[in-house]
């Protein structure tokens, strides 16, 4: 599904801050994998996810998503494979537009918009069903600014928004780490929900070791740009985190991550 | 006190057809968050067109209908400098409004038309000899009042919302399928032929083009949307242009009323720049969280 060929990304090239974010990574996802992605701060988990959805180009090499060369395609144009969710909570969300108008814009994600109505009282119908699903009361706001709502409500919207037009890759980006735990572990939840009934091509970026192990079919671990640890199946199941730390740890200074271990 | 009476309706009037202008800027500065500054130059250039086509020979009507075409081209210029060769959204309005100068001169030939002696599109309704009141009044209103609501029907189809959602929040907007740059272009393209029409307007209304006509004229549209959000107290879309109408009435009747308590006429931008400068300024010295306008590439 996702095919990336001897990748590298370099910031600021040619000058004092240049920074090799992703240096020649090369990796295969099949259709329907669900890979968690962990590695230390500034590891390139974030650039990577912004290569595969074309927020970046790749400064060499090539990207193929369901068969199509996608490398110079513009990140508008891919919209129609990737459904994203973001590490911060804002950014899923116009702030200034009402629930049904988000719902409504994430439902016509990749395709032309043109000059129809853009909420119809059909549309509200529904997505009033499908907010009652979320248990939060939104059902009831659906003409409130998003802005007015919690992070962990937004970051649930931002989720719900990514099913109403189902993609072919769904990309996590430590996507609860901005939540209080209550919250972080309700949207995994439907975040695993429904990569499983989807049957969702997905890599979920996370700070947390345990989830990385307890969640998906396959882990990689980044490092300096770099794939340094891929791991699937059977191995992938018997893994534990104090493991990882004894082999990984030297690599993985970053303290969350070690935290997290304890 | 009867004096003050009997300019409001020439206030009024011309509220409505500024109205155009602030409505044009919510629509850069509100609706896409991007502060465009060829506002000075595509309100003199809808002047210029409209003066010249009429000066030509052809029907006024021509005149509006080129004036709105070259107040697009005006905004989706300022739009390309800014999308496509990624000059700063500031500047992009700053050289566009400049290099528009020029061309105004060389359209209109010289530095003023007057109209006063040709067919303009008020013509017909001056010469039924009926108070203004009751033609001139009520024709802006509807034309300013019926694109308002085309407007809001815009905004809320899907292209519109995501026209808005490009101002708000381009990332997303971006992540679900939508080229925020053509938004951008086309956005500031709608609002400059807002601006350019009521350079039409305006020039058959008073009955002359000038070049100098457009100086100062996104200070006194900044200070009506000002007004007019602190009026109707505006979270909307709807009440955003409706608040630019309101805003744009009040404005020009506070001008007025302060014309006739001895404000020199020379003082004006002056005090409209302050006007401004006070709306902006006072909330940031209150502490509070976030200035009144909220700009992007800057
Ligand atoms: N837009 C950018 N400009 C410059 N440097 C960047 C940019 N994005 C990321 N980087 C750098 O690239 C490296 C990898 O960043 P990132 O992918 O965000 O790391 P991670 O998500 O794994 O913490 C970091 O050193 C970061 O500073
Ligand atoms: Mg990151």
């Amino acid at each position: 599904m996702i095919r990336l060929d001897h990748i590298t990304k370099v910031f600021n090239q040619g000058t004092a801050d240049e920074k090799v974010a992703i240096d020649d990574l090369s990796l295969h996802i099949p259709s329907g994998d669900f890979v968690t992605v962990i590695g230390s701060n500034g590891a390139g988990k974030t650039t990577l996810l912004n290569l595969i959805s074309g927020t970046y180009f790749p400064d060499n090499g090539a990207i193929t998503i369901d068969g199509t060369d996608v490398t110079r395609i513009p990140e508008h144009k891919r919209a129609k494979y990737i459904g994203r969710v973001f590490q911060d909570p804002l950014i899923g969300t116009a702030a200034s537009m009402s629930i049904e108008e988000n719902l409504a814009m994430a439902e016509k994600r990749g395709q032309k918009r043109g000059l129809r109505w853009g909420v119809t009282k059909a549309k509200r119908e529904r997505y009033r069903e499908v907010l009652k699903r979320l248990e939060l009361g939104l059902e009831d706001r659906l003409r409130d600014p998003v802005g007015l709502l919690s992070g962990g409500q937004r970051q649930t919207l931002t989720l719900l928004m990514v099913t109403l037009s189902i993609p072919k890759v769904l990309l996590l980006d430590e996507h609860t780490a901005a939540l209080d735990p209550k919250t972080a572990h309700k949207v995994l939840q439907l975040s695993r929900e429904m990569i499983e009934n989807y049957r969702l091509t997905t890599i979920m970026v996370t700070h947390n070791m345990q989830q990385a192990i307890e969640y998906g079919n396959r882990m990689i671990m980044l490092h300096e740009g770099r794939v340094r640890f891929d791991v699937t199946g059977e191995r992938k199941r018997n893994l534990t985190v104090d493991a990882l730390v004894k082999s990984f740890g030297a690599v993985l200074k970053d303290e969350t991550l070690l935290t997290a271990a304890q | 006190m009867a004096s003050i009476l009997r300019i409001l309706p020439i206030s009024f009037e011309q509220g409505l057809v500024y109205s155009l202008v602030a409505i044009g800027i919510v629509i850069s500065f509100r609706i896409l968050a991007f502060p465009d500054l060829t506002v000075d130059g595509s309100f003199p250039l809808g002047a210029a067109v409209a003066a010249k086509v009429i000066i030509s020979g052809y029907a006024p009507i021509w005149g509006i209908v080129l004036a709105v075409a070259a107040g697009f081209c005006a905004g989706y210029a300022t739009g390309f400098l800014n999308t496509r060769l990624k000059i700063n959204s500031l500047l992009a309005g700053i050289l566009i409004m400049t290099i528009l100068y020029s061309v105004n001169l060389r359209i209109m030939g010289r530095s003023n038309i007057q109209l006063l002696t040709y067919h303009t599109l008020f013509t017909p309704m001056e010469s039924l000899k009926i108070s203004r009141f009751y033609l001139v009044i009520p024709f802006f209103f509807i034309v300013a009042y019926g694109l308002k609501i085309l407007l809001d029907l815009f905004l809320h189809t899907d292209m519109g919302m995501a026209m808005r959602a490009t101002g708000d929040n381009e990332q997303m907007i971006r992540s679900l399928g939508v080229n925020t740059d053509r938004m951008t272009l086309l956005g500031l393209g709608i609002s400059n032929a807002f601006i350019a029409l009521s350079g039409a307007l305006v020039a058959q209304d008073q009955g002359f083009a000038d070049v100098g006509m457009g100086i100062g004229t996104i200070v006194a549209g900044l200070a009506a949307i000002i007004i007019g959000e602190t009026l109707v107290r505006a979270k909307t879309v709807r009440a955003f242009t409706l608040a630019a109408i309101v805003g744009s009435i009040v404005y020009k009747m506070i001008i007025a009323i302060g014309l006739r308590l001895g404000l020199a006429p020379t003082d004006l931008k002056m005090a409209t720049g302050f006007m401004v400068i006070l709306a902006l300024g006072l909330p940031v010295l209150k502490k509070e969280k976030e200035g009144k306008l909220h700009l992007r590439g800057i």
